[in-house]
């Protein structure tokens, strides 16, 4: 799949921006004031600035109020009135803790369960596509949730929580991968039942439909990161979980130790997530065989 | 308007015959003529007369070479486009309610008055059957010449998907899938017709017919001459050459 820098852009900041909405929810850290305004916005920015980047790569945006209308059906939709509803849920309790100096515990909660949704909701929009394999599997969701998370207690200084909860994406990321080399190897889909000649015997490609490239082949049939997929794991398993979660879990928790490990689990994050779109594996390829 | 009809009055769509098609892109040709004129924004060309061009088409004819364990290999021109799937995951995905099935006849359409251009569609179409058009930034996809089929205006015999009108072989067959008694279910029943990628699970409309079985020559290929074990005056060379 090709690697929109948009929807890296976004999948990776809103998920971390709702990720630490869901600790400020629960009261982590407890703040009020300034700090709380910091955290908000820091918060809010992130999750606003990755819905607001997603926006741009869409063709036709005047039409974007629509996206709201179809939650019966669309993860896509569902996903969009979540995440204006846990924005919209987060307002009081974050002008509560700037302003008031008080804490509404209750909406706080529901505000935190509804910044998961969202998160979710946006891991549905890939784990639904029967036509990618290596995202059709439920772990897509569980790294999504578990990125947010682990994310969110980084962001949040909860330093020691964060350190083990990003050796457990490591693990979740590194099953991840694992399942999806099987789901590709042995996909049900081939050459023989894409076209249906395989009673013949074996198909290839022996004049493709266009010389020029299309917008199938520009979206979908991305082959550049399957090359060194297996050194930018490691270096993704290196800099989102491993190295941070050393950091945090042995050295005395500090301002300087999280901003390192915040530093090293972005620059992570980037690549492991460039890295889910580039690998990923379009049935449509093997109309032109690939 | 995302859900997808519990069921349809009729199942429109196409057959495609593998055995008779020549590969000859007229259908594609047609295709991009009446949809650029009619149904919706023109099918865009980017950059058409310089080093990159790329467009918009409904249509696409591929061409594949299938290789049985034992003989020569054969050809097989493939033509593909939106196969209006019974269950059809594009429709579901949509968040906008722009991509939608007809209950009526089955046909996939794409409410460009709707339509964000985010793609996720094409993302969920195992057919590559959707493109985005780059200059009006909607989806693009067969609309089964639904601004022909109920036409009125047009004579009769012109009532057919554009690319069905043009075939010039006879391979691109237009009617009522759902109703066993049509003249394209019978040729399905009759040559076995099949569906693309059915572990998909997408219950595609369009079927596709095999090729008819080739007559085979009897005598096997030819063996390379070099591989003969050479006689005569070129036998003795071939020895002394080897010796030396």
């Amino acid at each position: 799949m090709h690697p929109a820098p948009s929807v890296i852009i976004f999948t990776t900041l809103s998920g971390l921006g709702f990720g630490l909405l869901a600790f400020l929810g629960l009261g982590i850290p407890d703040v009020t004031g300034n700090t709380a305004f910091a955290f908000f916005a820091l918060a809010y920015a992130m999750a606003a600035g990755g819905l607001l980047a997603s926006t741009f790569h869409l063709g036709n945006k005047k039409n974007a109020i629509y996206a709201f209308s179809q939650w019966r059906t669309s993860w896509l939709s569902r996903e969009g009135i979540a995440a204006v509803a846990t924005l919209v849920i987060f307002g009081p309790v974050a002008i509560g803790r700037v302003f008031f100096d008080s804490d509404m515990a209750l909406i706080g909660v529901i505000g935190s369960v509804f910044a998961l949704l969202t998160v979710f909701t946006t891991s549905m929009i890939y784990a639904q596509l029967k036509t990618i394999p290596r995202w059709y599997q439920p772990i897509v969701p569980v790294m999504f949730l578990l990125h947010a998370i682990a994310g969110g207690a980084l962001f949040a200084g909860a330093s020691k929580l964060a350190g083990v909860l990003l050796l457990l994406l490591v693990g979740v990321m590194v099953w991840m991968w694992r399942e999806g080399d099987r789901r590709e190897a042995d996909g049900a889909d081939t050459m023989e039942s894409a076209t249906g000649l395989g009673a013949i015997g074996k198909v290839r490609m022996y004049e493709s439909a266009h010389t020029a490239r299309n917008y199938v082949m520009d979206e979908m049939i991305h082959r550049v990161g399957r090359k060194h997929a297996q050194k930018l794991r490691n270096i993704a398993i290196l800099l989102i979980g491993a190295l941070p979660a050393v950091m945090l879990l042995i050295l005395p928790a500090g301002h300087f130790v999280s901003a390192l490990a915040i530093i090293l689990h972005l620059a992570g994050i980037a690549i492991g997530r460039w890295l889910f779109f580039a690998e990923a594996r379009h049935v449509v390829g093997l109309y032109y065989g690939k | 308007m995302t859900c997808l009809p519990t069921s349809t009055q009729k199942k429109l769509g196409l057959v495609i015959d593998l055995d008779t098609c020549v590969g000859c892109h007229g259908c594609v040709t047609a295709c991009k003529g009446w949809n650029t004129q009619n149904y919706g924004a023109p099918l865009s060309d980017i950059d058409a007369y310089g080093a990159d061009p790329s467009g918009t088409f409904l249509n696409r004819v591929f061409s594949y070479e299938v290789q049985p364990e034992e003989g020569a290999a054969q050809t097989v021109h493939f033509p593909k486009s939106c196969l209006h799937c019974e269950d059809a995951p594009c429709v579901t995905v949509c968040p906008t309610g722009a991509s939608y099935k007809r209950a009526e006849d089955g046909i996939v359409l794409v409410d460009e008055d709707r339509c964000i251009g985010c793609g996720l569609c094409a993302w969920s179409c195992a057919y590559g059957a959707r493109e985005l058009d780059q200059d009006a930034g909607v989806m693009k996809k067969c609309t089964l010449c639904v601004d022909r089929i109920y036409n009125e205006n047009l004579p009769e015999e012109d009532r057919v998907p554009a690319c069905v009108r043009t075939c010039p072989s006879g391979a691109r067959h237009f009617g009522d899938l759902g109703d066993p008694n049509s003249d394209v279910s019978k040729l399905v029943e009759e040559r076995g017709g099949f569906d693309l990628m059915p572990d998909q699970g997408n219950k595609p409309v369009n079927k596709y017919l095999p090729p008819r079985l080739k007559d085979r020559l009897d005598t096997p290929a030819m063996t390379p001459v070099t591989e003969k074990e050479p006689k005569g005056f070129l036998g003795w060379l071939d020895k002394a050459l080897e010796r030396i």
